[in-house]
């Protein structure tokens, strides 16, 4: 019966569901994990992306299948995504501010006479 | 602050081309837009594995063999950065493959077609892939963040598979009569399908307008389907073959190539799950989810003990 009320946009999805999850099948989910990679030597390990994998030697070599299959990187780090605590960009103002409005820690702030040089 | 001002301040940001991060605000049809888009993206990449599965196991030598491999492991990659990227936007991965099995999300069209000979792996390489970047090119630019990131690393794996596809056909081209015309065949059979991918024509396409304003999309299908064929026309001329439009025609006055009419029946109807494989693609995907399950939950069950043992230990 359900097939005659299915709409058929192009390339479109869940209209008539509403986009509600169904709870039962998030438990068994494997949880995710935030990829870093260090390049090469000598560079910060950066951030690529994220993955699912159950547990943290999982993600490792899950993240050398995903991120790492052209040489991209010869260390990795696998943080689980729940322990990374993220500022608020709606807070970025207030934030901030305390950076804002100390201009006289750039150099340009210092007026010199052009006798210093390069200083 | 009302909502039309947090409305103002998203547009504004994306006029002056500065990106929209997972956090920020953002309104409801932009994220759903982008969950529809992204997902059925990284749909289109994990169907799309199956129809060049069938040829692994049947590659003309080992060297083909290994490089079809890679191609299938690149595109199962670019699966999970289109999921993880989708999964910003609050939407799980359980929900999405949920989605895709029941047959609610799409993917794309292209990939219930069958794959029929050998040179059906070159002409997807070519065509298929080949309309494919030019999307992709365009998607590195996209206004959401982590969907712009993963297509910049997706463009720079894909040059890999058009170029692989092209020469499979190449080799074809400089073959036996047989093997040529295998090469054509498969040109007749997928060029079609391919200026079809590039979706409905603008004026009939429901969510390009809002797409362009957001800059989700930078060119429209029409746009994009051009250049794929004013591309693909010079394209076919080093390969000695020809494509199966008898209106395709240089114009000078437009600078571009003329080409006939789609079969927009053919196209909704592949669409609405009639094509010749859409059954098979499903059941095969269905099938490879149900077949894991076990696998899923045998990796938590361990993944718990070795916590379960290491807490001890510490005790």
């Amino acid at each position: 019966m359900k097939n005659y009320i299915n709409k058929y946009f192009y390339g479109d999805y869940g209209e008539i569901e509403g986009g509600s999850s169904s709870s039962n099948t998030t438990e068994h989910q494997w949880p995710l994990w935030e990829i870093f990679i260090r390049s090469k030597q000598g560079l910060d390990h950066k951030h690529v992306g994220s993955l699912h994998a159950a547990d943290a030697p999982m993600a490792i070599e899950n993240a050398r299948d995903v991120y790492t299959r052209r040489m991209e990187g010869i260390s990795i780090w696998v943080v689980e995504s729940k322990y990374i605590t993220a500022s608020n960009p709606d807070e970025a103002g207030e934030l901030y501010e305390p950076a804002k409005n100390k201009i006289y820690r750039h150099p340009t702030f210092y007026q010199l006479p052009e006798e210093v040089n390069h200083m | 602050m009302e909502v039309q001002d947090f409305e103002q301040i998203f547009q504004q940001k994306i006029d002056n081309e500065i990106k929209i991060e997972p956090k920020d605000w953002m309104p409801d049809a932009y994220r759903k837009t982008n969950i529809r888009q992204i997902s059925q993206h990284a749909h289109s990449e994990v169907v799309g594995m199956l129809p060049e599965g069938n040829w692994i196991s049947r590659a003309p030598s080992l060297k083909r063999k290994a490089i079809l491999l890679a191609k299938v492991q690149d595109e199962a990659g670019h699966g999970l950065y289109l999921y993880s990227a989708a999964e910003t936007l609050g939407i799980s991965r359980d929900e999405m493959i949920e989605q895709l099995l029941t047959g609610k999300a799409k993917y794309s069209s292209i990939f219930n077609y069958p794959t029929l000979t050998w040179a059906d792996m070159g002409a997807i390489g070519w065509l298929v892939d080949g309309a494919a970047i030019l999307n992709q090119v365009m998607l590195c630019r996209t206004s959401y963040g982590p969907y712009a990131r993963a297509m910049v690393r997706i463009c720079k794996e894909e040059s890999f598979h058009q170029r692989q596809g092209f020469e499979v056909l190449l080799v074809l081209s400089k073959g036996t009569n047989e093997q040529k015309a295998m090469c054509q065949d498969a040109i007749n059979r997928w060029w079609w399908p391919s200026l079809m991918m590039f979706g409905p024509k603008d004026s009939e396409s429901t969510n390009s307008d809002l797409s362009m304003k957001w800059k989700i999309k930078r060119k429209s299908n029409d746009e994009l389907r051009q250049n794929f064929i004013d591309m693909i026309a010079e394209q076919v001329k080093i390969l000695g073959m020809t494509l199966p439009d008898p209106n395709l025609k240089w114009n000078e006055e437009r600078k571009h190539y003329d080409f006939g009419e789609i079969n927009w029946d053919e196209f909704w109807n592949v669409v609405k799950g009639n094509g010749p494989c859409n059954k098979q693609r499903l059941e095969a995907r269905k099938k490879a989810h149900e077949n894991g399950n076990w696998v899923r939950e045998a990796a938590l069950m361990y993944a718990e003990k070795r916590k379960n043992r290491t807490a001890t230990k510490v005790a």
